[in-house]
């Protein structure tokens, strides 16, 4: 059982010009065992909507509320928020460089459940959800994200929310980059996923071809810090057939 | 004319001039007391120095030396008048390595023979036994020589509380293969200022790491020049300065031979009021140094407010037939999107801290390749991270 709420969320960044909104307003709900797919243009605060939910210190909340499992998530840390059973796989992945995949799966791992699991089972299951993503098992002993193609980057989030096993995944973008093979192996990785008890996913995406191997049960349409149109798995057909020109139009129609 | 300026003539180099290198002398009335302004001593904080750079006397003796050698290897401590100085080329390039030539009582020689293989490191630890900084200052010498085609790990470690100055020499034969680790782990009020001039033979490899974790104030010049083409030199360091401790490297690789390489990356960390740490790399590519490969790294990373760290690489060259020349230096904080990454993942922002320290130096310490050391260095890592990253309780 997760659910996740937002209500009317408003998040500024700082920028040399004082404070600028980017979400303004935003209320979606993430029920159990549903998948959310957010489209928009560029620039529309999709990944703000990620990053804020998961606690990025660079964005500030002005308003609104998020709770996950009515537990309130802007009272959080960032840590903390993980350990609620949120997970927030990024566009860009972080390098630590001296860090090896294996040790930072651990410390995570032991982080999240507050004990260290058990090696010989860890051992199998690391290697286990790697070799799903197309990994090598050498790929453990590497820096974390350090030299790594745009593809096993994504392919080593999607690792790491297999063995994380958070109750709601915020994917930002993670088919940004991606050749057709490496989107399948991606697409396959959040499936398995989704086909567990109770887990929601806020799929973030500028593009409509990974909806082709994840189906949506709900379609959110971001112009402008704002969800300027919802539906079904249908909206995103429609959207692959018109793109976001008409939302951007009707939006600056309103300012005007 | 002494050994070394024979040797010296018989290199046949175009004199160059470098303003981060002035040329040595053995006569100490070329090495004029510094002011300060120097550009050798700008970063230098003179005052804490206990007059090792004026005329402070250099005869003291508070300290004891523990050796341990595998079989094979000769270590003797001799009278400096007896032992053969000169070999690796260094000529005093300062007055405090000028002072300490004329000063230092005893030689420490450190030979490894022709073809001897050692399994394990020869340690010699150096332990200083002043009651005060007040205790007379010790100046001391070193000559290590590898002969040809050997290969053998020599260990330095440092301790206590002293002042020392020392010159260390060292030799390594065509062939052979030498790593000499230095460990600065000294108590926080003693003063060390070293100069170490390696000269590497033919085709052979040399590797020095430099560790600096304690101390008042450690400095240290490192140089490197070639006897024969082929021959590679690894500078590798680490160092950790806390409140008040002021670290400085100056790292100088002189290319007097074609096909030869150098590698020089330091790495350091900064934490709390006053830790200051100083990092000059250069290195000089002679005209006859055709075909070499040089690259020289410095990163800091600074863990509180407080700290301040110069980190400047140089880069001569006489020559553009090379296979290559590079350099980076770079100075910052904890990244926030690091922070976040692991964090985002359940990580406590303290873990988080610890993981990108212990990161930041894995890298250097896994090439360091002296197993017997990698454990007690990360050991020490988060030692010093215990003293500050780890220990704020709103971390």
């Amino acid at each position: 059982m997760s659910t996740l709420e937002i209500n009317d969320l408003h998040v500024t960044v700082d920028t040399e010009d004082g404070a600028k909104e980017i979400l303004k307003g935003v209320t979606l709900t993430i029920k159990d065992g549903e998948t959310h797919a957010i489209m928009g243009p560029n620039g529309s605060g999709k990944s703000t909507l990620a990053y804020s939910i998961a606690g990025h210190p660079k964005y500030t909340i002005t308003g609104g509320t998020v709770t996950l499992d009515g537990e309130d998530v802007l009272a959080m840390s960032v840590d903390e928020r993980a350990k609620a059973g949120l997970f927030l796989a990024m566009q860009y992945p972080v390098e630590v460089p001296g860090v090896s995949v294996a040790n930072f799966l651990r410390t995570a791992k032991t982080a999240l459940d507050g004990e260290a699991p058990k090696l010989r089972t860890w051992v199998k299951d690391v290697n286990g959800a790697l070799e799903k993503m197309n990994l090598d098992p050498a790929f453990s002993s590497r820096s974390v994200n350090e030299g790594f193609s745009g593809g096993e980057k994504k392919r080593h989030e999607i690792a790491q929310m297999d063995l994380l096993d958070p109750k709601v995944a915020l994917l930002d973008e993670i088919d940004s980059g991606l050749d057709i093979d490496a989107l399948k192996v991606v697409s396959e990785g959040i499936n398995r996923f989704t086909e567990r008890e109770g887990k929601g996913v806020l799929l973030i995406t500028h593009y409509t071809r990974i909806l082709r191997y994840v189906k949506p049960d709900f379609v959110h349409v971001f112009v402008n810090g704002k969800i300027a149109e919802e539906g079904g798995p249908e909206l995103a057909d429609q959207l692959e057939a018109e793109g976001y020109d008409k939302y951007v139009k009707a939006d600056q129609q309103e300012l005007v | 004319m002494t050994v070394t300026e024979n040797l010296s003539a018989a290199l046949e180099l175009d004199k160059v001039e470098s303003h981060l290198h002035p040329t040595g002398s053995f006569d100490l009335a070329d090495h004029a007391i510094p002011t300060g302004r120097e550009e050798i001593w700008r970063f230098t904080p003179l005052k804490r120095l206990r007059g090792l750079h004026t005329d402070a006397p250099l005869g003291g003796a508070s300290f004891t030396t523990d050796i341990k050698a595998p079989e094979g290897i000769a270590v003797e401590a001799v009278a400096t008048a007896e032992a053969k100085r000169g070999l690796s080329g260094l000529v005093p390039w300062d007055r405090i390595a000028a002072r300490t030539w004329d000063a230092a009582a005893r030689t420490l020689v450190v030979t490894i023979p022709k073809e001897h293989i050692a399994d394990e490191p020869v340690y010699v630890t150096v332990d200083g036994t002043a009651t005060s900084a007040e205790d007379e200052a010790t100046a001391t010498h070193v000559v290590l020589t590898a002969e040809a085609f050997s290969k053998a790990t020599v260990v330095f470690r440092f301790t206590g509380s002293m002042t020392l100055a020392d010159n260390v020499e060292i030799i390594v034969g065509d062939g052979a293969q030498l790593t000499v680790v230095s460990i600065d782990d000294w108590a926080d009020d003693a003063v060390h200022v070293g100069h170490r001039h390696v000269r590497v033979g033919r085709d052979a490899s040399f590797k020095h790491v430099d560790v600096t974790f304690g101390g008042s104030v450690v400095r240290h010049d490192t140089t490197a020049d070639y006897a024969g083409p082929g021959g590679s030199v690894d500078m590798l360091g680490l160092y950790f300065a806390d409140a008040g401790q002021h670290i400085e490297h100056r790292l100088f690789v002189d290319h007097t031979a074609p096909n030869t390489k150098s590698n020089v990356v330091y790495k350091g960390a900064l934490q709390g009021e006053g830790a200051r740490t100083v990092w000059i790399g250069n290195v000089l590519i002679r005209k006859v140094a055709e075909g070499i490969e040089t690259y020289e790294e410095n990163r800091n990373l600074v863990l509180t407010d407080g700290c301040h760290a110069d980190s400047v690489p140089n880069l001569e060259i006489e020559t553009g037939e090379i296979e290559g020349a590079g350099h980076a230096a770079a100075i910052g904080r904890f990244d926030d999107n690091q922070l976040f990454y692991l964090r985002s993942r359940g990580v406590s922002e303290k873990e988080a801290r610890r993981l990108v320290v212990h990161g930041f130096f894995n890298d250097l310490i896994r090439h360091i390749d002296v197993p017997e050391l990698e454990e007690s260095l990360f050991a020490t890592v988060e030692a010093e991270l215990a003293k500050n990253v780890l220990a704020e309780d709103n971390a």
